[in-house]
């Protein structure tokens, strides 16, 4: 009798299971996460890192949120959102790269395997006018990715963003530039991007392939986590396969790359 | 720009038409007649027929009595307008407006076209010499005014430009007005041999002798009215216009004109292939004012949804007063339209997508020009060189991008200066402090020298050294120069890698 309520109470756990995932699939789209079949998957590597997900793969047509502390971090953060960029531009799509101080330099852009023609710079004055091309890029569907160096941002803003690429599918990457005035918004993700110490095979003297710490601060159900990762020969290689999904705090870069 | 007109002058017209079939005509005197009143009068005389005193308005008879073996030939009636307007339309390859000046001239408007041939005496030069190869021997002039144009042509005739256009003008005989004979006559009688002496007559008496158009033709030589010339082909205007009944005073009703003209321009455009580059959309106030806003694109469109977009973000600076009785849309500059593929399925199209002109019109238009770039590669090595702004979206990298060295994907517009610690000659720093900060390089790659292109500027080389702290940031430091016995190089830093 007691065995038949357990397995009673089983399958009613099972079922409920089930049901609170089928639940789960269908907020994901009103977060603003689509279903991965209406998308192309950014095949380039990302590997562990698109288990952090829902639905296991890279959100596109979302907005993603970067934080950047200096000119350093800001380079690899750009490196990093090159690489993904690759990833989403099939050869042929455009890129709007939009900033009120722009020191990307396009001929690197070619090492990310991104044709540096396909990039348009805007460049403004006003952060006001920044935002507002970020939205209107990000509005129109015949633009692959758009990058937008923002450094305020509040949650009003970031909504009308990610509104914009639900409608036209872009996916829109916003590097804050000042760490300090972060505060909550819309956007589906929110990184954090380091530079590490880069390695050659057989302890070769010299610079090696550009490293870097992920750090996926924020993802909307999904879990966050941090990973280190390269960029060689055209695509992401992860460097140590172990998922971390441990809260930030423990992770000590310093520590472990000291 | 100052205006410019060229008046060509056929001295022998019909003559040389006629010689153009029969060349052993050239090398006779020669002479169209036609029948009046019952004799054969001349209406044309070559070069050597006028050596012998024969010219147009003799009688046949007469001329055969002074030259017997004078060669003649029947004229066509109306020869001349034909001839001229096909001259005038060959003529279009020197300017886009070109007018017949009856009976035996063209007037060119050569406002910003003598440049194209290398200056205003080359441009002269290459008009007489083509004529004459076409067997036409014709005298040039330009000139400021068509009045000018047309006396210097025919009076002057040295067919280079003429310095001093206003005093040359002045020295020449009334005849260069392009005034009636009997007017030229009753000058004369009085003695007037020189514009000159006419311009110090006062005006109405001359107005009250010589009626109207002598002082017309004098101030449009002079550049004091303006004249018009009616060209052979009319350039063609992309305007449209819509009266209102009511004066309209909303900005719904400036909309909906708007659209309507739109409408109708982007279906002529359509039929044409041609697309607006630039558009003008004018309101005519009640009270008699002008009110526009201007549009532009980057890429011919001919899409009245797109370019309703671009002019609503201006419609709100329109002001309407009263009211507004008269709406017109003109577009002065139109492009040929590349008329794309179409795709089977939906594929990106890359930047002759026409979304991606469209989504740059609306940023330019909102945010102003020069906001917008895209680069292509250029042939420098030196590294703020090795990029060029690309002019529009349709331009292609006509070299390959170099992949072979290290370039950060962060570049500093101006390199910043850095205190280093480093072993000589060649070595990359120990360590250097950037911005306050000590970083110890773990890590270097280089050098890599760039030689300044000494053609373009001039000074040290640059020693470029990819180097990582021991955080693993990656820099791009260069040394201006060597280091020798008196004077230490400069370090910099340039740029971050990822």
């Amino acid at each position: 009798m007691q065995a038949n309520t357990s397995h009673i109470d089983q399958s009613i756990d099972s079922d409920k299971k089930a049901l609170l995932a089928q639940l789960q699939k269908a907020i994901l789209p009103l977060q603003g996460i689509r279903n991965p079949l209406q998308t192309h998957a950014v095949e380039n590597g990302l590997g562990a890192i698109n288990d952090a997900f829902p639905n296991g793969t890279f959100p596109l047509g979302a907005v993603h949120e970067f934080v950047s502390t200096g000119a350093e971090s800001f380079a690899a953060t750009s490196g990093f959102i090159a690489g993904l960029t690759s990833g989403i531009i099939n050869n042929n799509g455009i890129v709007v790269w939009v900033s009120t101080s722009r020191t990307a330099f396009p001929l690197a852009f070619q090492h990310f395997d991104i044709a540096p023609e396909k990039i348009i710079f805007i460049d403004l004055k006003k952060e006001k006018d920044a935002l507002w091309v970020v939205e209107e890029t990000l509005k129109c569907e015949h633009v692959a990715a758009v990058v937008g160096e923002i450094q305020q941002m509040d949650f009003n803003q970031s909504r009308r963003l990610q509104l914009a690429v639900e409608k036209s599918r872009v996916t829109g990457f916003i590097i804050r530039k000042d760490a300090k005035k972060i505060t909550p918004s819309a956007c589906v993700t929110r990184w954090q991007i380091q530079s590490l110490s880069s390695e050659l095979p057989n302890n070769m003297p010299g610079v090696g392939f550009p490293r870097w710490q992920v750090e996926l601060l924020k993802v909307r159900n999904g879990k966050p986590g941090a990973w280190t990762i390269e960029w060689s020969a055209g695509q992401f290689r992860m460097i140590e396969k172990e998922l971390q999904t441990v809260s930030l705090s423990t992770i000590q870069t310093k520590e472990r790359y000291a | 720009m100052p205006k410019r007109y060229v008046s060509i002058w056929f001295r022998y017209l019909l003559t040389d038409r006629s010689a153009r079939h029969a060349p052993q005509l050239n090398k006779v005197p020669f002479v169209l007649v036609a029948p009046e009143r019952g004799r054969m009068m001349i209406v044309a005389a070559n070069a050597l027929a006028q050596k012998e005193s024969i010219d147009a308005g003799m009688v046949l008879a007469d001329a055969k009595a002074v030259f017997p073996t004078l060669q003649y030939k029947d004229a066509k009636p109306g020869l001349e307008m034909v001839l001229l307007h096909n001259l005038a339309e060959w003529c279009i390859r020197y300017g886009p407006v070109v007018a017949i000046d009856l009976p035996d001239g063209l007037i060119l408007d050569a406002t910003g076209c003598a440049h194209l041939w290398g200056g205003e005496n080359a441009y002269l030069q290459d008009i007489s010499n083509r004529f004459r190869r076409l067997g036409y021997y014709v005298h040039v002039a330009i000139a400021d005014t068509i009045g000018k144009a047309w006396a210097f042509a025919r009076f002057v005739s040295s067919g280079n430009v003429i310095d001093d256009e206003t005093t040359m003008l002045l020295s020449l005989p009334p005849a260069s007005l392009r005034i009636e004979h009997c007017t030229i006559e009753r000058l004369q009688k009085l003695g007037i041999r020189q514009i000159r002496e006419l311009v110090n007559i006062p005006r109405p008496g001359l107005r009250r002798r010589f009626g109207h158009l002598l002082l017309q033709r004098l101030d449009q030589a002079l550049g004091q009215e303006q004249e018009f010339i009616q060209p052979v082909q009319p350039v063609e205007v992309f305007e449209e216009r819509l009266p209102c009944l009511e004066p309209i005073s909303t900005a719904r009703g400036i909309e909906i004109a708007l659209t309507r003209l739109l409408d109708t321009l982007c279906e002529r455009l359509y039929k044409q292939q041609k697309g607006v580059r630039t558009a003008i959309f004018k309101c005519y106030r009640i009270d008699g004012k002008v009110e526009q806003i201007e549009i532009g694109t980057s890429r011919a469109s001919h899409n009245a949804l797109h370019l309703f977009k671009l002019f609503e973000l201006k419609i709100d600076t329109i002001e309407p007063a009263l009211g507004i009785e008269l709406f017109i849309l003109q577009a002065p500059k139109v492009d040929d339209i590349i008329i794309p593929q179409e795709k089977l399925w939906n594929g990106t199209s890359g930047l002759l997508d026409p979304g991606i002109a469209e989504l740059i019109d609306r940023i330019e238009g909102k945010i102003g020009p020069g906001h917008i770039h895209r680069y292509l590669p250029a042939e420098h090595h030196w590294p703020e060189r090795s990029i060029k702004p690309a002019t529009s979206l349709d331009d292609t990298p006509l070299i390959p991008w170099r992949t072979d060295k290290p370039r950060p994907i962060q570049l500093l517009p101006v390199p910043e200066k850095i205190a280093v610690t480093a072993p000589i000659p060649d070595y990359p720093p120990m360590q250097f402090n950037y911005k306050g900060k000590l970083h110890k390089v773990a890590k270097a790659d280089g050098p890599e020298r760039i030689e300044r292109e000494w053609w373009i500027d001039k000074g040290l080389h640059r020693d470029y050294y990819v180097v990582e702290n021991e955080q693993g940031q990656r820099y791009w430091l260069f040394r201006l120069g060597h280091y020798d016995e008196e004077e230490k190089p400069e370090w910099y830093v340039h740029g971050f890698f990822a």
